[in-house]
C-alpha cells in the first residue's frame, strides 16, 4: 500500500508540527489547555499547597517531621486503593466493593498467619489471589451479563462485608505483629539507603526522559521543548530530595531513641506508580483500556476484546485493593471486621478524581492516585490534629469529593466545548 | 427472487481487465439479516472485484450500512454465503475481517475521542517492540498516510481526535484504512462531511486504491461521484438488490429510478434482475 501513499502529488500535511516550540510558547499552550478544561495535576497540587498553608498555621505540629512521616504512612493505603480504582474509572465504571474486597483479602492473610501459622509470603499470596478471584467474578458479571458495575459492586460491597464477619467473627479483629507486614508502615530504611534511593530515582528518571527526548528529535517525531523536559526533571528532583530530606531527619519525641529514615511504604508506592504508569501508558493492554473507556464500540470494531479488557481491569483493581488493605493492616496493626468498609472507598475515589482521573471514563493517570491521595490524607491528618469531632471529618471529606466531581464534570464540559 | 451472478457470467467486465481479474475477490450470496422482527437484508448478492470500484447505492434505510457491517463481522449474518477469494469463509468478528485484508471506514466513523490521531489509526493493531508500544514507527507511518491524503488543517498527529472537525475525523478514518496492506476496502459514505478539495482527494484515493488491485466498495448518495469513480453499481432497494450493473451501461436517471422505485423500466433485463419475482 505504500506505493499509493507515496503517489500523492504533494506533501500536503505541511502544517504538522514536530519541531519543539520555545519554552514561552509551550507555557502558553499549557495555560490554554488548563483554560480549556484539561487541568491535569493542577487542582491536586494547588489543593495540597493550600492545605499545607492552612493546617501549618492552624496547628504547629502539622509541619513537624513526625507528622510528615505519619502523613505518608496514612496516605499509603489510600493511594494504593486509588491506584486500584484508576483503571476502573478509565473504563467509565466504578468498583464500590474495592475496599471491602481488600478487607476480605487482608482477613484471609491475617487468619492464615495468626490462626494457621502460615508464613507471611504464603499469606500475602493467598490474599492477592483472593482479591484476584473476587475481581474476576465482578468483571465476568459486569462484562457478560451487562449489569451496570455500580449495581454489581454495590451488591458485593454488602455481601463481602458478610464474608469478613464470617472469617473474623462479630466485632473481632486479628492482630498483625508479623515483622515484615507490620514493618511496611512501621520500619524505616536506613538514612544512607534513603538517600541512595532518592538519587537513583532522580537519575533513572532523568536518563529515561533525556533518552526519549533525543530519540524523538532524531526521528523527527512530535516532542516537547528541551527546556520543558529539563524543568520536569528538576521539579521531580527537588520534590524527591525534599521528601527524602524531611524523612531522614530525626522525628522522635524521645531524644534517646532517634527515629529517622524513609518508611518502607514509600518505596512501595514508588514501585507501584512506575508499574502502573508503564502498564497504562506503554503497553497494548493500557492503550486498550483507554480505548474502551473512550468509545467501546470503536474499540470493538478495532478488534479489541472489550469483555476481556473489562474483566482484566476489575481483576487488577481487586488485587491492588488487597495490597492496599494489607498496607492498612500494617498501619493499624490489625485486621478487623470493618477493614475496608466505612469511608475507605470514598477516600480512594475522591483521591483519584481530585488527582485528575475523570469519572466519565477515558481520562486519567496512575500518578493522579498519588497526588489526590496526598490531598485526602492531608485533610484527614490535619483535621485529626485539630481534634475535630469526627462528624466534621466526614462532612469535609464528602464535600471535597463532591467538589472534585464537580470540577471533573465542568472541565469535561469545557473540554468538549473547546475540543481538547 | 434474484438471478444469481456467478462470477464467470459477469455481464460487463471492463475491457482492460483480464479474465482472472473478473472473478470477485469478495462475494455474498443470498445474505439475510434481521434485527428482531425487522428483516433488513433480503437474499442480498454482492460482488467486489479486484481492481474495481463497486458503488453501493440506495435510499436512506435501504440497508447499505447494515450490509457493510455484516461484511466487517460487526453483525453476524443470519443466512447466506460469504465467499472470499473463491472460498467460503466465516467472519465472526472484526478481527476475522481484518485477517482477510478487509478494511472498513464506517459511516459513524467510530473513533476514540480521548486518543490522539496516531493512537486511533493503530488501534487494535499496535506495533510493539518487546512488550512496549513502538511509538516511533507508528507516528511516522501515520504521518505518511495522512500526508498522502493532503490533510492540511490538522496541526499535529498527536492531536486528540476530540479536537478534530467532522471532515478531519473522516480523513483520519480513511487514512487508517490506507495504512494496512488491505485487499478490500469498504467505504461507507466517506465524503459525506468533506469539503470540495478533500472530496477530490478521497475520490482520487479511491481510484488509486482500485488501480493498485484493491477491491473497493464505495457507498455514496452523490451520483456524480459514483459515476466518476465506480466501475460497477449495485443498487439496494428496501434491503433487496435492485440491480448490479456496469457503470457505463446505465444513466444517472436509471440509477435514480432504481434507488427510488427498485426497478428501471428501460434497463435491459440481463443487467437489471427483477425485484418483484
Ligand atoms: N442495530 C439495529 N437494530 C435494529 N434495526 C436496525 C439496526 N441497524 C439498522 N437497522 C435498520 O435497518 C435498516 C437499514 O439501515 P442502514 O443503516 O443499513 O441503512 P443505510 O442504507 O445505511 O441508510 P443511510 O443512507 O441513511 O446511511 C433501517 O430501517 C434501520 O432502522
Ligand atoms: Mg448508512
Amino acid at each position: 500500500m505504500t506505493d499509493i501513499i507515496t503517489e500523492s502529488e504533494e506533501a500536503g500535511f505541511a502544517s504538522d508540527l514536530t519541531q519543539s516550540n520555545t519554552l514561552g510558547e509551550s507555557v502558553q499552550a499549557y495555560i490554554s489547555r488548563v483554560r480549556g478544561g484539561d487541568m491535569g495535576a493542577l487542582p491536586s497540587v494547588f489543593g495540597l499547597v493550600v492545605l499545607f498553608i492552612v493546617f501549618g498555621f492552624a496547628n504547629d505540629r502539622f509541619l513537624s517531621n513526625l507528622n510528615m512521616a505519619n502523613l505518608i504512612t496514612q496516605a499509603g493505603p489510600i493511594i494504593i486503593l486509588a491506584m486500584a480504582l484508576v483503571p476502573v474509572l478509565l473504563l467509565g465504571e466504578i468498583d464500590l466493593s474495592a475496599g471491602v474486597a481488600g478487607g476480605v483479602a487482608a482477613c484471609v492473610m491475617g487468619v492464615l498467619m495468626v490462626e494457621h501459622d502460615q508464613p507471611w509470603g504464603l499469606a500475602v499470596l493467598a490474599a492477592l489471589a483472593t482479591g484476584a478471584v473476587i475481581g474476576i467474578v465482578i468483571g465476568l458479571i459486569v462484562a457478560k451479563l451487562g449489569i451496570p458495575s455500580f449495581v454489581v459492586t454495590l451488591a458485593f460491597f454488602l455481601g463481602l462485608q458478610g464474608v469478613t464477619l464470617k472469617l473474623i467473627g462479630e466485632g473481632g479483629s486479628v492482630r498483625i505483629n508479623q515483622e515484615v507486614i507490620a514493618g511496611i508502615a512501621n520500619n524505616n530504611m536506613s538514612v544512607a539507603a534513603g538517600w541512595i534511593l532518592a538519587v537513583a530515582v532522580i537519575a533513572a528518571y532523568a536518563v529515561l526522559a533525556l533518552l526519549r527526548h533525543r530519540r524523538k528529535v532524531e526521528r523527527g517525531l512530535q516532542h516537547q521543548p528541551f527546556a520543558v523536559v529539563v524543568a520536569q526533571i528538576v521539579a521531580l528532583g527537588l520534590v524527591t530530595l525534599g521528601v527524602a530530606f524531611v524523612l531522614n531527619q530525626d522525628r522522635s519525641v524521645n531524644p534517646t531513641f532517634p527515629i529517622k529514615g524513609i518508611p518502607y511504604v514509600l518505596p512501595m508506592i514508588v514501585v507501584l506508580l512506575i508499574l502502573w504508569t508503564f502498564a497504562l501508558g506503554r503497553t497494548t493492554w493500557g492503550r486498550h483500556v483507554y480505548a474502551v473507556g473512550g468509545n467501546p464500540e470503536a474499540a470493538r470494531r478495532a478488534g479489541i476484546s472489550v469483555d476481556r479488557i473489562r474483566i482484566s481491569v476489575f481483576m487488577a483493581c481487586s488485587t491492588m485493593a488487597a495490597l492496599s488493605l494489607i498496607v492498612q493492616a500494617s498501619v493499624s496493626g490489625k485486621v478487623s471486621s470493618s477493614s475496608g468498609a466505612g469511608n475507605a472507598l470514598l477516600y480512594a475515589v475522591g483521591a483519584a478524581v481530585i488527582g485528575g482521573t475523570s469519572l466519565f471514563g477515558g481520562k486519567g493517570k496512575a500518578r493522579d492516585a498519588v497526588t489526590g491521595g496526598l490531598v485526602i490524607a492531608t485533610i484527614a491528618n490535619g483535621l485529626g490534629l485539630l481534634n475535630q469531632a469526627s462528624w466534621i471529618n466526614f462532612v469535609v471529606t464528602g464535600g471535597v469529593l463532591l467538589l472534585a466531581a464537580s470540577v471533573d464534570a465542568i472541565s469535561r464540559r469545557r473540554r468538549s466545548a473547546t475540543g481538547i | 427472487m434474484l438471478s444469481s451472478h456467478p462470477p464467470s457470467r459477469t455481464m460487463h467486465p471492463p475491457e482492460r481487465l483480464t479474465m482472472s481479474e473478473s472473478t470477485p475477490l469478495l462475494a455474498l450470496r443470498g445474505i439475510n439479516k434481521s434485527f428482531g422482527v425487522a428483516h433488513v437484508l433480503h437474499d442480498v448478492d454482492l460482488a467486489i472485484y479486484p481492481g474495481q470500484v463497486t458503488a453501493l447505492v440506495g435510499d436512506n434505510g435501504a440497508g447499505k450500512s447494515t450490509l457493510v457491517k455484516c461484511l466487517a463481522g460487526i453483525y453476524p449474518i443470519d443466512t447466506g454465503e460469504y465467499i472470499f477469494d473463491g472460498k467460503p469463509v466465516s467472519v465472526h468478528g472484526p478481527k476475522d475481517a481484518g485477517a482477510l485484508g478487509i478494511e472498513v471506514v464506517y459511516q459513524d466513523l467510530a473513533l476514540c475521542e480521548n486518543l490522539d490521531i496516531v493512537e486511533n489509526m493503530f488501534l487494535g493493531r499496535e506495533k510493539k517492540s518487546g512488550i512496549v508500544l513502538d511509538e516511533t514507527t507508528t507516528e511516522s507511518k501515520a504521518r505518511e498516510a495522512l500526508t498522502s491524503l493532503s490533510v492540511r488543517t490538522v496541526k499535529s498527529v498527536r492531536q486528540s481526535v476530540a479536537s478534530l472537525s467532522g471532515g478531519q475525523r473522516q480523513t483520519v478514518a480513511i487514512a487508517k484504512s490506507v495504512l494496512w496492506n488491505s485487499r478490500v476496502v469498504l467505504l461507507d459514505e466517506p465524503t459525506a462531511a468533506l469539503g470540495v478539495a478533500q472530496t477530490r482527494q478521497v475520490l482520487d484515493l479511491v481510484r488509486r486504491l482500485a488501480d493498485s488491485g484493491v477491491g473497493v466498495l464505495l457507498i455514496s448518495h452523490n451520483l456524480t461521484d459514483v459515476f466518476e469513480v465506480a466501475d460497477r453499481i449495485t443498487a439496494l432497494y428496501l434491503g433487496r438488490v435492485a440491480a448490479d450493473v456496469a457503470t457505463k451501461d446505465v444513466t444517472s436517471r436509471q440509477v435514480v429510478e432504481l434507488i427510488t422505485t427498485g426497478h428501471s423500466s428501460d434497463l435491459d433485463g440481463a443487467a437489471a434482475p427483477s425485484t418483484t419475482a
